[in-house]
């Protein structure tokens, strides 16, 4: 078994101000690890901006004093990205919409859980102490 | 990340410096709305200096694109970087606007 460590765990407040900061150091952290540019620069930043965003605006709904948890996990073939809001937690399959039909693609909302399968390998959604969003991108 | 807008010719020309994302979606929407109130009718948003783009910032440019067509108007997009390139096909946004690899073109393309 791929032996993992955390690569940081962070918990910052409910406040979508905070997410630049995140994800900028996961992108810092994934360039230290040699992760494919395009991965550090698309896959990563936009998948785990829209993964705190619904945590912090669905989730947690937007309500002042609650917190997020954000951890990296990294071993030698994945690299993992859990979010942890509040909040009743969802169906990753049954909220997903496909936001190219005709009829979704004028729409101002419903791109982030598309973007976030389309970007990463895995996307789950599970409670333990809370709501958990896990994203998984395999190294190669 | 800020947004800077400027008038060139009968466009007005917003530079997305940064990311565009959530956090800031409303700033750059507001500046828009305001030229579109003033008049203005022809914009163009260019990428050249923006990192990465959320699902709210693609929103925006949807919801942006729909007012300015309701007000007889055009939006177009230049300078989209290989990976905002890579978002708007995976979203099909690419079929809804109007994408200029170059300012100029893009100036030239109203």
């Amino acid at each position: 078994m791929a032996e993992s460590r955390v690569a940081f765990d962070l918990r910052i407040p409910s406040d979508v101000e905070y997410i630049e900061g995140v994800v900028e150091l996961a992108r810092q952290r994934c360039r230290e690890l040699k992760i494919s540019p395009a991965k550090c620069s698309l896959n990563i930043p936009v998948a785990l901006s829209e993964a705190i965003s619904n945590a912090i605006l669905r989730g947690n709904e937007a309500t002042g004093g609650k917190h997020v948890r954000v951890r990296a996990i990294i071993s030698d073939t994945d690299l993992v990205f859990e979010v942890v809001d509040d909040g009743p937690g969802f169906d990753v399959d049954e909220c997903t919409r496909d936001c190219t039909t005709e009829e979704n693609l004028t729409k101002e909302e419903g791109r982030g859980l598309f973007l976030m399968r389309q970007l990463m390998d895995r996307v789950e959604s599970f409670r333990d102490k809370g709501n958990v969003v896990r994203l998984t991108l395999y190294r190669e | 990340m800020s947004f800077s807008i400027k008038k060139q010719g009968e466009v007005v020309v917003v530079d997305v410096e940064g990311q565009l994302i959530v956090g800031n979606r409303q700033e750059l929407k507001q500046k828009v709305l305001d030229e579109l109130e003033k008049g203005e009718k022809k914009f163009l948003i260019d990428f050249s200096q923006t990192g990465y783009i959320d699902s709210s910032g693609l929103g925006v440019l949807v919801s942006l694109s729909k007012k300015i067509r309701e007000q007889g108007g055009e939006l177009r997009l230049a300078n989209l970087n290989d990976d905002l390139q890579t978002l708007f096909e995976l979203t099909k946004l690419d079929t809804l606007f109007q994408i200029s690899d170059t300012r100029e073109r893009a100036l030239e393309s109203f």
